[in-house]
C-alpha cells in the first residue's frame, strides 16, 4: 500500500491534495512526468501529473479535482489511508533549457502540474512570469507556491472575484506583446490551452503544453491515449504528456475525452447517493 | 520411471466437455469444462508410450509427455504433476492455450491413423486435479547459491525463468510494471479461455517455492537496468513482451469507438471491466461489432465483444479463411457462438457522427493474387467493390510491434531494425553483460508456449553463468 501522510482540501474542497509514500518515484520523477494510482482492488487506473516530490522524505504530491467516481473514491482516503498502486514515474520529463524571458500559463488544477516546472525552469536561470487562473477566487489553488517558484505572478478570475477580471489569455496577450517572451508553458482545461496556443501562434511564440488523455497503462501498450500531434498519432504516455501546442489537435482531444461520459456520470451518481446514504 | 504396459486403445479421442454455444456466449465462465478422472484415465490408456515420441520433439520444452501420461493412466496424479513440473512451471496455462494441434499433438503417432491422444486436456486435467485436491507438496529444490537474479515482466517467458532457477537454488525477483503479475496470461487472454483464478495459482505456486514477485515495477522508468545491477543482481532477464498495438493509419482512426485490442482486452480481462459498475473501469458496449484481424487476438476480442452483449459481432479479415493465423480451435469455437466472418474484406476508412463517435466504416473486397514475402498470397483490392459496414465498435487486432520504453532507457543493447532486442537464439543472451532476453520482445508477437521456450534456454544460460561465469 501506498501510504497517504499528508492531505489537504483545496478550492471549497473539489480539490485535493495527496502527499503519499512513494520512495521509488520520488527518487526519480521528475518535472512533467506522472503517475498511475489505483485505489483498491476494483478501482480505475488514473493517470496524474506529479504537483511534487520529496526525494529526502520519500513522497510525491498529487492534487485532483474531484469529478467522477474514481476521484470521488480517491477524496474519501483519509492520511494514513493509501493507495493499492501507485505506478512511475511515467512520461517523458520536461525539457529544460535557459531561455530568457518565459510565461508559464495554468488554469484549474493544471497549476499543480505546472508548479514543479516553474520552479524548475526559474532555477535554471529563465525569468519566469506566472499567469493562472479560476473561476472565482475561491476555487485558486497554490498562490503562495507560485508566487514563490517564480519571478513574477499574475492572477485571473473569470468572474473578477480576485486580480485580473477575465481569462488568462488577457494577461498572456499583454506579456506577448514586449515581444521578448522566448517560450509559453500552458497547463491547464483543454480549452484553456487551446485558446493559448492559438494566441501564441499569431506571435510565434514556442508553447508548450500538457495533455492528459484517457489512459490506461500508461506504457505505451494499449493506444488509449492516443493525440493527434503535427498529423501524426502519438501516444501520450510515452511521447509525451508534454507536446508543442501549436501541433496538438485539441479538438480531437476533447471529443476523446468524452468516450465515456455516460456510463462515468452514472457511476458517479450512484457512488454519490451511496455516499450520501452512509 | 516405471514402464507399465497400459491398453493400447484404438478408442476415439475423447471430447473435453463443453459449455453449449448459446449459453457461453454470454457469461464468461470457461468454455471447456475439463476431463472427469475416468476420463482422464480412459484418454490416457489411448496414449502407446512410444520409445521415440514425436510429441516431445514437438513440445518446446520438452515435457516428457509419454511418462506423465503413463503416470495418469496408472491413476498417479501426483507424479504425473511432478513430472510435468520439472519441465514446465506453467501447466494449467499450457493446457488451456498452447497450440498442440500444431506441436505435440501434431506430432503424436496415434494421429496418423486416427485422432492423436489429447495431450493439452490432459496436461490440464492434472494441473487442476494437483490445485484442487494435491497435496500442494513442491517440488525438490538445489541448495541456496546466493546469486540474485532479475526477472523483468511476468508474462509466461519470465514466469518460465523464475520456476527454472528457484529451482536451481537462485534468489529470483519477478518485475512487473502492471498492478498484478501473469502479463499477457492476464491482460490478453480471456477469463473464458483462461481464469484469472488459475493464473494466481500458478504465480503462487512460483512464490511458494521462494520467487519473489514485485509489481507496480516499471523497468526503464521506476529503476533503470544498471540500477538493478548495483542493487546486487547478477543476471537480468527481460521477458516484457512486444506491447506496442499496431493501427492500421486509416482516416477516422482515432474516432471514439476503435480501440486497440490491446486496450479492449485489457479493459475487459485485467480491469474486469465486463463486471461495470461494479468496477470502476469502463468499456465500450457495442452493438455491431468489428474486429479487424484473424489471429487469436481477434477471436478472444471477438468472442469478448459477444459476451458483453453485442447484437453481432464480425471477423474482417484481407485474406482467406486459409491464411488466418488463429488457432482452429478458437475459430471453431468464435462461429459456434455466431461470430460472423468477413473474409477477402478490408477497411479503407472509418465514418463518424458530429459527436465523433464511430458509426460506420468502408470495407473494399479483396482477391488473392501471387504469395508475398510471408509466403501467403497477397490480397490484392477489387476496384470499384467498396462497400458500407455499420460498425459503432471497432477492435483493432492486427498486431504488435516492439515496445521502447525499456529499450530507450537501456542505450548499450543493441536492437534489430524494428526494435526487438537483439539476442541468441540458443541462449538469449544480449548484446548488454549479464542480461538475456526472450519472447516478444525478440522474436515479435508469438506464442505463450515459444515465449516459455525461449524463457527455458535463457534459464539454462543464465544458471551457467552465474556458476562458471560465462
Amino acid at each position: 500500500m501506498f501510504k497517504i501522510v499528508k492531505r489537504e482540501e483545496m478550492a471549497e474542497g473539489t480539490v485535493i491534495l495527496n502527499e503519499i509514500e512513494a520512495p521509488l518515484i520520488a527518487n526519480k520523477a521528475k518535472p512533467g512526468q506522472f503517475v498511475i494510482l489505483k485505489a483498491n482492488e476494483d478501482g480505475e487506473r488514473i493517470p496524474l501529473t506529479m504537483a511534487d516530490t520529496d526525494a529526502e522524505k520519500g513522497t510525491i504530491t498529487i492534487i485532483y479535482m474531484v469529478v467522477g467516481k474514481s476521484t470521488a473514491l480517491f477524496k474519501t482516503l483519509q492520511v494514513g489511508d493509501g493507495f493499492q498502486d501507485v505506478i512511475g514515474p511515467l512520461g517523458k520529463p520536461t525539457h529544460l533549457e535557459k531561455l530568457g524571458k518565459v510565461v508559464c500559463v495554468g488554469g484549474g488544477t493544471g497549476v499543480a502540474v505546472l508548479h514543479p516546472i516553474t520552479r524548475a525552469l526559474k532555477e535554471i536561470g529563465n525569468d519566469v512570469t506566472c499567469i493562472i487562473g479560476a473561476r472565482t477566487k475561491d476555487l485558486l489553488i497554490l498562490e503562495s507556491q507560485m508566487k514563490a517558484a517564480s519571478n513574477e505572478l499574475k492572477v485571473c478570475t473569470d468572474d473578477g472575484s480576485y486580480g485580473h477580471h477575465g481569462f488568462v489569455t488577457d494577461v498572456l496577450k499583454e506579456a506577448l506583446e514586449g515581444g521578448d517572451v522566448k517560450l509559453v508553458v500552458a497547463i491547464g482545461p483543454v480549452p484553456m490551452m487551446k485558446a493559448v496556443a492559438n494566441l501564441t501562434r499569431s506571435y510565434d511564440v514556442k508553447t508548450l503544453v500538457s495533455l492528459n488523455p484517457i489512459m490506461i497503462d500508461g506504457t505505451g501498450m494499449c493506444g488509449g491515449c492516443r493525440v493527434t500531434v503535427g498529423g501524426k498519432t502519438k501516444f501520450a504516455c510515452v511521447d509525451g504528456p508534454e507536446f508543442d501546442g501549436h501541433q496538438v489537435n485539441f479538438d480531437e482531444l476533447m471529443m476523446r475525452l468524452q468516450a465515456y461520459c455516460e456510463e462515468e456520470k452514472h457511476c458517479y451518481e450512484d457512488f454519490c447517493t451511496l455516499q450520501d446514504a452512509t | 520411471m516405471t514402464e507399465k504396459k497400459v491398453k493400447k486403445g484404438k478408442a476415439a479421442r475423447l471430447a473435453m466437455p463443453e459449455q453449449a454455444p448459446e449459453i457461453r456466449k454470454r457469461n464468461f465462465k470457461e468454455v471447456p469444462t475439463g476431463y472427469t478422472v475416468a476420463m482422464a484415465q480412459e484418454e490416457a490408456a489411448r496414449c502407446l508410450q512410444c520409445k521415440k515420441p514425436g510429441c516431445m520433439e514437438g513440445c518446446p520444452v520438452s515435457v516428457d509427455i509419454p511418462g506423465f501420461i503413463g503416470l495418469i493412466a496408472e491413476g498417479d496424479f501426483t507424479g504425473a504433476i511432478r513430472h510435468i513440473w520439472t519441465k514446465n512451471a506453467l501447466p494449467a496455462v499450457c493446457g488451456r492455450v498452447c497450440p498442440q494441434e500444431s506441436q505435440c499433438e501434431g506430432r503424436c503417432i496415434v494421429g496418423k491413423k486416427g485422432e492423436p491422444v489429447a495431450i493439452g486436456n490432459l496436461e490440464r486435467f492434472v494441473a487442476d486435479w494437483e490445485r484442487e485436491k494435491g497435496t500442494g507438496e513442491l517440488p525438490p529444490k538445489a541448495p541456496v547459491t546466493g546469486k540474485k537474479v532479475a526477472v523483468v515482466g511476468s508474462g509466461p517467458s519470465g514466469l518460465t525463468v523464475a520456476g527454472d532457477l528457484i529451482q536451481k537454488g537462485h534468489s529470483v525477483t519477478v518485475l512487473e510494471a502492471f498492478h498484478k503479475p501473469g502479463g499477457v496470461l492476464v491482460y490478453g487472454i480471456p477469463e473464458f479461455r483462461l481464469p484469472k483464478a488459475i493464473v494466481a495459482q500458478e504465480v503462487n505456486f512460483l512464490e511458494r517455492l521462494g520467487v519473489n514477485v514485485e509489481v507496480n515495477a516499471v523497468i526503464g522508468r521506476t529503476v533503470s537496468l544498471d540500477e538493478l545491477f548495483e542493487q546486487g543482481y547478477e543476471a537480468i532477464y527481460l521477458g516484457v513482451g512486444a506491447g506496442l498495438p499496431r493501427f492500421m493509419n486509416l482516416p477516422g482512426e482515432n474516432l471514439i469507438g476503435i480501440l486497440s485490442a490491446n486496450e479492449y482486452l485489457t479493459r475487459a480481462n485485467l480491469m474486469k471491466a465486463y463486471r461495470f459498475p461494479d468496477v470502476d473501469t469502463p468499456i465500450p458496449k457495442g452493438k455491431n461489432v468489428v474486429v479487424l484481424g484473424a489471429g487469436n487476438v481477434a477471436m478472444d476480442s471477438a468472442r469478448t465483444a459477444m459476451r458483453l452483449g453485442a447484437e453481432n459481432v464480425k471477423i474482417v479479415y484481407r485474406r482467406s479463411r486459409e491464411e488466418m493465423p488463429a488457432r482452429a480451435a478458437e475459430i471453431h469455437h468464435a462461429e459456434e457462438e455466431g461470430i460472423e466472418f468477413f473474409l477477402l474484406t478490408n477497411p479503407t476508412r472509418f465514418i463518424g457522427n458530429e459527436k465523433g463517435r464511430l458509426t460506420g466504416m468502408e470495407c473494399l473486397r479483396m482477391e488473392l493474387g501471387e504469395p508475398d514475402d510471408s509466403g501467403r498470397r497477397r490480397p490484392i483490392a477489387i476496384e470499384g467493390s467498396e462497400f458500407h459496414m455499420d460498425t459503432d465498435l471497432v477492435i483493432v487486432a492486427v498486431g504488435s510491434g516492439a515496445n521502447p520504453l525499456l529499450t530507450q532507457s537501456t542505450p548499450d543493447m543493441e536492437l534489430n531494425k524494428w526494435g526487438y532486442i537483439e539476442a541468441d537464439p540458443e541462449t538469449g543472451k544480449t548484446t548488454k553483460k549479464g542480461v538475456w532476453a526472450g519472447g516478444d520482445i525478440v522474436t515479435g508477437a508469438a506464442t505463450v508456449i515459444l515465449a516459455m521456450g525461449a524463457g527455458r534456454k535463457a534459464a539454462d544460460s543464465i544458471h551457467q553463468y552465474l556458476t562458471w561465469g560465462w
